[in-house]
């Protein structure tokens, strides 16, 4: 089985989200960086399958060149090779994200290529499902199990009144979400092994799609503050007081 | 005109209404379904039922290409869709299948050359102002976004059947299971929620507790659901579960904005923490500065004692 998950390198931030002075980004200078909890849970996932199947993993981002950083965390968690398509350091659009890794994956076939359903910062809900329709791939979003048997992937999601399995022929893809297994913390091996793997760096020069960032927004907040219903145990009967008040005791 | 893509949810009617603010004839595609009195009532001369016996078992893949086949046939200036898991994921197959961009979660629209509109990123973190240059123009509108009704009723709402030849269809469900009764965190109405601050798995016994005396679920933080000391779908935020419940306990939970954006909507937040300083602390309608473990145990017990009484 060759494993392809693509990760996108995104900004962490913590109880504010800063933005530049041109609000066209986060400003990212006290922040760290990350690779979305979805697509997390899509590296353990290639990890696993790798494992139990034979094979290998590639990780896959387009970004600047810092998201090496990401790639090498993945690499940590059990992956094999990473794969860094340099774009710089603007942020991209769906369809010219989708065609950077298009464009990287060339004719290297792989046998499940796996995606987040969304990003962590832009939220497009797309570009998995364009790159799998360039590559000729099935896909599915949203899924939360894959098992591999027989030549096919059995995908899992969850629906609002229960769940669907779904049987796609290899190769194939799927965007997979959070709660499809508990990615590990990378060991110290892994670690070491992952500061000496290979990053395949592939220039691109991304064509803009339909779709133009102008700027971002903070959304208006204009909560009052919290009142304080007490310290420690002392505070119970308010508290009690606020339950009966809102009618939550039943 | 304008196509307005619903499913059977009532956000949908929310959605219909937000594309007829627009100012534009609106026609509604559905995937099976579509109430035509009701459209009638609300404005709508024409109803594109999309119908195909083996939509309903493909992929969403094969609802993409019926919708990409729906949209060359009447080429409209824009197509509004519901932003349910499975129309937008059918829309991005759409987009793709046609090379158009897509819009994801819009809140505001303005119509024109270019279309201006503002989307959601991250939840609820942040938005992103953006032009969308592309006829017809494809987005998807978020939850809870409306519009003053547009158009008066009509006399009748046609249906136009539409079939589609549908290619992609060796991508199929091949089991449906439904889940069993119960409370889920979308629908209880209240949440007992925990974070590092809880400390360990056993911790949350308190918590389970309390939620079962207030008719309500424990929640957690990604901390939490990290630490394997709660189930993945007992998380709420970003990458969770958004809820909106009547009352939302957070204890030991900081407040980070991927949390924040789960729990926003809720009635009434009460933070139980022991740092006054917390995020959560100061955006909560109510909060107990306090360690967990001593804060619950006392509600618990002045509940009870006033149960008695
Ligand atoms: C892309 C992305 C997506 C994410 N998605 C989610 C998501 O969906 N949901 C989510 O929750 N997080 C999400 N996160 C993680 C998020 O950024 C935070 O790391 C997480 O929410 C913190 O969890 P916490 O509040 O339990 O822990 P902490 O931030 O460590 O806070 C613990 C709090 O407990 C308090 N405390 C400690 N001891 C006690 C005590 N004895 N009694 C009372 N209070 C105490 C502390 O004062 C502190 O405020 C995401 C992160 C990223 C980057
Ligand atoms: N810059 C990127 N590099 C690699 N993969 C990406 C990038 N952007 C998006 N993806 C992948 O596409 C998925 C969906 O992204 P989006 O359409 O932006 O919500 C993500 O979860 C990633 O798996």
């Amino acid at each position: 089985m060759e494993v392809l998950v693509c990760v996108k390198r995104v900004p962490a931030p913590g109880a504010k989200v800063p933005l530049t002075d041109d609000a066209t980004d986060i400003d990212t200078r006290y922040l760290g960086h990350t690779i979305g909890p979805h697509e997390e849970c899509g590296v353990e996932e290639a990890v696993r399958i790798v494992k139990a199947h034979g094979g290998s993993a590639t990780v896959l981002a387009v970004g600047p060149p810092e998201a090496d950083e990401q790639l090498r965390y993945a690499i940590a968690m059990g992956a094999d090779r990473g794969v860094l398509v340099d774009v710089g350091a603007a942020e991209l659009d769906p369809e010219a994200t989708a065609a950077a890794i298009v464009h990287a994956v060339g004719d290297t076939s792989y046998d499940l290529v796996l995606f987040g359903t969304e990003s962590a910062d832009a939220s497009h809900y797309q570009v998995g499902i364009r790159v799998a329709r360039a590559l000729g791939l099935p896909i599915v979003g949203g899924i939360k199990g894959i098992d591999i048997d027989d030549g096919a992937a059995r995908l899992r999601r969850e629906v609002a009144d229960g769940v669907e399995v779904y049987r796609l022929p290899l190769p194939a893809a799927a965007a997979v979400k959070e709660g499809l297994n508990l990615p590990r913390y990378p060991s110290m091996p892994g670690r070491l092994k992952a500061k000496k793997a290979r990053i395949d760096v592939v220039p691109y020069t991304p064509e803009p799609g339909g779709l133009r960032k102008v700027r971002l927004r903070q959304p208006n907040d204009d909560r009052e503050e919290a009142i304080v219903l007490g310290h420690g145990a002392d505070a119970a009967p308010r508290v009690v007081d606020v339950l009966e008040q809102i009618g939550v005791i039943t | 005109m304008i196509l307005a893509v619903l499913d059977d949810s009532p956000a949908a009617l929310d959605m219909l209404a937000f594309a007829q603010s627009l100012g534009q004839q609106v026609d509604v595609a559905t995937f099976g379904g579509g109430d035509v009195d009701d459209l009638a009532k609300r404005g709508v001369r024409t109803l594109h039922r999309i119908t195909h016996d083996e939509l309903a078992d493909c992929a969403p893949a094969a609802s993409g290409d019926a919708l990409a086949q729906l949209i060359e046939h009447l080429r409209p200036d824009g197509v509004l869709a519901v932003s349910s898991d499975a129309v937008t994921e059918a829309m991005a197959h759409a987009a793709a299948i046609a090379g158009l961009p897509l819009a994801t979660n819009c809140v505001e629209v303005t119509t024109g050359e270019p279309w201006l509109l503002t989307r959601v990123r991250g939840g609820g973190m942040l938005l992103e102002e953006a032009e969308l240059t592309a006829t017809p123009a494809l987005l998807t509108i978020a939850q809870g976004v409306s519009g003053d009704i547009g158009a008066g009723p009509v006399e009748s709402c046609e249906v136009r059947e539409f079939f589609p030849e549908l290619t992609t269809t060796q991508a199929r469900v091949v089991e449906r299971a439904s889940r069993g009764a119960g409370m889920t965190l979308a629908t209880a109405p209240v949440i007992v929620s925990g974070g590092r601050g809880v400390g360990s798995a056993d911790g949350y016994r308190v918590l389970e507790e309390l939620a079962e005396r207030l008719g309500g679920v424990v929640g957690c933080s990604r901390v939490a659901t990290n630490n394997g000391w709660r189930p993945h779908s007992d998380q709420v935020g970003l990458t969770g579960t958004k809820v909106t419940p009547d009352l939302y306990l957070a204890c030991g939970i900081s407040g980070a904005t991927q949390h924040w954006v789960g729990c926003m909507d809720s009635k009434v937040i009460m933070a139980v923490n022991t740092d006054p300083e917390a995020p959560l602390v100061r955006r909560a309608t109510y909060a107990v500065i306090g360690d967990v473990h001593e804060v619950l145990p006392a509600v618990l017990a002045e509940i009870n004692a006033r149960s008695k009484t």
